[in-house]
């Protein structure tokens, strides 16, 4: 373990790069954004057109700077939970549609991951024939994944949906079974010594030795349904974060952008630090 | 379908669109849309109330692409949806795909597109130069892409082999003109000025100098939806033909600008979307530019247009030879309906239509006759 003082140093360095980061996006962003053109600027009207006028201010031609991000990502989170109509919502509503969405794939997916993680865990011979489809469909992007489930769901909320689910069960899958394979022999001779049913040898034995595997694999589904969420989102559209990007992407607004990319980090991070809280409470030293 | 239509319709001459004549079998209908300009009659009918006065609520759904669009309206996600005009022909035609009849309830807009190029290409204005180029398109079922090939190939150059075509978002169309991975494009507004205004391209060619006068977007149905739903299917017709008669007014424009850069609309700068909705407007090269044609409003679909349409479909072969043109035109663009409505409605600012269903036109000087266009089949009555 860390020792109070070296905790201590590890945030004071990570507060010192958060700002070094700052200061050279600031360096890097206003130093260059006043941009001469190489067009004449006589023509007056020209000018207006083109935005270069005092009421207009200077359009956003560059990446923002840091003042600038932080000004339109007020704009947008004092309102976090405006909603004008189905394609105006705040970026609250579009959090909120995102991680609904990820908990009922993502449920899905434990629901079926576990308990068939189980079984073939305790079924070499299962394992073995299920084995190459499952490493087949493993690697499969989401966005791979979209056109098929498109066509054949023809729902694009389902869609979405079923895009975290199939993304997410198998390292939850995979996690399980490998899991439940590795239990020590002595333990389960020990069940069967004592006549344990399979429902006391599943629930005493084979759950809290295997929990610590399976909550990892549970972990690391997260991380992709979080991941695959975006991407769906970004191609089906009408609500959730990843709508939020591609909406904010159509005007070129690259503050709501970088604000949006900033949330799904930090929901990202509060998803993972949760089970990171759950896997130290079911781990066990041998 | 055409009996059902006839019954629907019977009554229309007589009734005003405030009085509605037969109650709509859907109140509530979803409609998609992508947030381009082209799109301004279908978000006008919404925004001035013109679906509402037909006993309809609408949800228009913000849709990130072509493709998904197409998917939604074909699996019932959608009521209608904001089409690229060669999409119903494509669909009804099986390009690629088994045949699903879609129709063209309306057509939404006149011209409004444009070529624009990357500043460092300034002086390269001739199309005999541009071999090995890469353009961005929105889609392969787009008017985009059957005039930038068209235009290609009137100066000689194969749009297969000469350069490369990239079916893109127009948004990334900005981001990858600036990036430098493509040459140019040609896209909807309000991208081509947002290219211009932020110094990364300029307006090479607008394709009202290409073809004046041609579709670009529609508004579709499925078959199915129509004959199950006629009189909803009439109402949103005449919603879509008031709101293109409100487009067409060059005094509306403004406000129209103003609506669409609303963040549940384009979700764009009210600047840019003026300057192609006025034909006021900076090029990109330094000069101010007026063409009142740049952007245009029409409901309707003449059937000449589609046979272009279909026949560059065929020239670059999304579509057998041995289909025939005329017949599947005549089913998919409902300009009989369409002129009935229009007559009823007898709207101020709707220009009178073209006296044939086949009026003549010139693309890049070159005319198209398409009333001496061969019928394998004849046309059905």
């Amino acid at each position: 373990m860390m020792s109070r003082a070296d905790h201590l140093k590890g945030v004071v360095l990570s507060l010192i790069l958060a700002l070094i980061l700052l200061f050279s996006w600031q360096y890097l962003t206003e130093s260059n954004s006043i941009q001469s053109h190489d067009i004449s600027a006589e023509n007056r009207e020209y000018e207006i057109l083109m935005g270069h006028t005092q009421a207009t201010q200077q359009p956003d031609h560059n990446f923002p700077s840091p003042r600038q991000f932080a000004l339109e990502a007020w704009q947008e989170l004092k309102a976090p939970f405006h909603n004008t109509s189905t394609n105006d919502r705040g970026i609250g509503w579009q959090l909120g549609a995102s991680l609904y969405r990820v908990i009922i794939g993502y449920g899905l997916a434990v629901l079926v991951a576990v308990p068939l993680g189980l079984l073939l865990g305790q079924q070499p011979i299962l394992r073995a024939a299920l084995n190459p489809f499952i490493q087949i469909l493993r690697p499969i992007s989401p966005l791979a994944w979209m056109p098929i489930a498109l066509y054949t769901i023809k729902n694009a909320e389902e869609c979405g949906i079923f895009v975290i689910f199939i993304c997410s069960v198998w390292p939850i899958l995979l996690n399980t079974s490998f899991g439940v394979s590795r239990l020590r022999k002595e333990w389960l001779d020990v069940a069967k010594t004592l006549e344990l049913g399979w429902a006391r040898r599943l629930w005493l034995i084979i759950l809290p030795a295997s929990a610590p595997t399976i909550v990892t694999g549970m972990r690391v589904g997260l991380g992709i349904a979080w991941l695959a969420i975006i991407a769906a989102e970004m191609l089906v559209g009408s609500s959730g974060i990843g709508y939020f990007v591609w909406n904010q992407w159509n005007n070129l607004s690259i503050s709501n952008v970088i604000l949006a990319v900033l949330l799904i980090g930090i929901t990202g991070m509060i998803l993972d630090t949760t089970f990171a809280a759950l896997q130290r409470r079911v781990s066990y030293a041998e | 379908m055409a009996s059902t239509l006839g019954a629907a319709l019977s009554g229309i001459a007589t009734q005003s669109h405030a009085a509605v004549p037969y109650p709509v079998e859907k109140k509530a209908l979803k409609i998609g849309f992508v947030p381009i300009s082209c799109a301004a009659p279908l978000i006008m009918a919404q925004a001035k109330g013109y679906f509402q006065d037909e006993g309809i609520t609408v949800e228009l759904r913000k849709t990130p692409g072509w493709a998904l669009i197409r998917d939604n309206l074909l699996n019932g996600s959608f009521d209608a949806s904001h089409l690229l005009s060669p999409m119903p022909l494509a669909l009804s035609a099986g390009a690629g795909h088994t045949p699903h009849p879609v129709r063209a309830v309306t057509m939404q807009n006149i011209n409004g597109q444009a070529i624009t190029l990357a500043l460092k290409h300034r002086e390269r204005r001739d199309p005999r130069d541009w071999k090995g180029m890469t353009f961005a398109i929105p889609f392969e079922f787009s008017m985009h892409n059957l005039m930038l090939r068209a235009y290609l190939a009137h100066y000689g150059l194969d749009p297969d082999h000469d350069v490369t075509l990239r079916v893109t978002a127009p948004p990334e169309m900005v981001a990858n003109l600036r990036a430098g991975n493509i040459d140019g494009f040609l896209g909807p507004e309000p991208f081509n000025q947002r290219a211009v205004i932020n110094e990364i391209g300029f307006l090479h060619i607008l394709t009202a100098e290409i073809w004046d006068g041609h579709p670009c977007c529609a508004l579709g149905m499925t078959e199915e939806f129509i004959a199950e739903n006629p009189n909803t299917y009439a109402a949103v017709q005449r919603a879509m033909i008031r709101a293109a008669a409100f487009m067409h007014k060059m005094e509306n424009r403004l406000e129209a600008a103003q609506i669409l850069s609303k963040p549940e609309y384009l979700n764009h700068s009210e600047l840019v979307i003026r300057q192609g909705l006025t034909g006021h407007y900076a090029d990109g090269l330094g000069n101010v530019k007026n063409n009142l044609h740049r952007a245009e409003f029409s409901p309707f679909p003449y059937y000449s247009s589609g046979v272009w349409m279909m026949e560059q479909m065929q020239r670059w072969g999304y579509i057998p030879r041995s289909v025939d043109s005329r017949n599947i035109v005549e089913q998919v663009f409902l300009l009989p309906d369409v002129r009935r409505q229009a007559t009823a409605l007898a709207l101020a600012d709707l220009p009178s239509p073209e006296n044939t269903n086949y009026p003549d036109f010139q693309v890049l000087g070159v005319p198209f006759t398409a009333s001496t266009y061969p019928s394998t089949q004849g046309t059905k009555p």
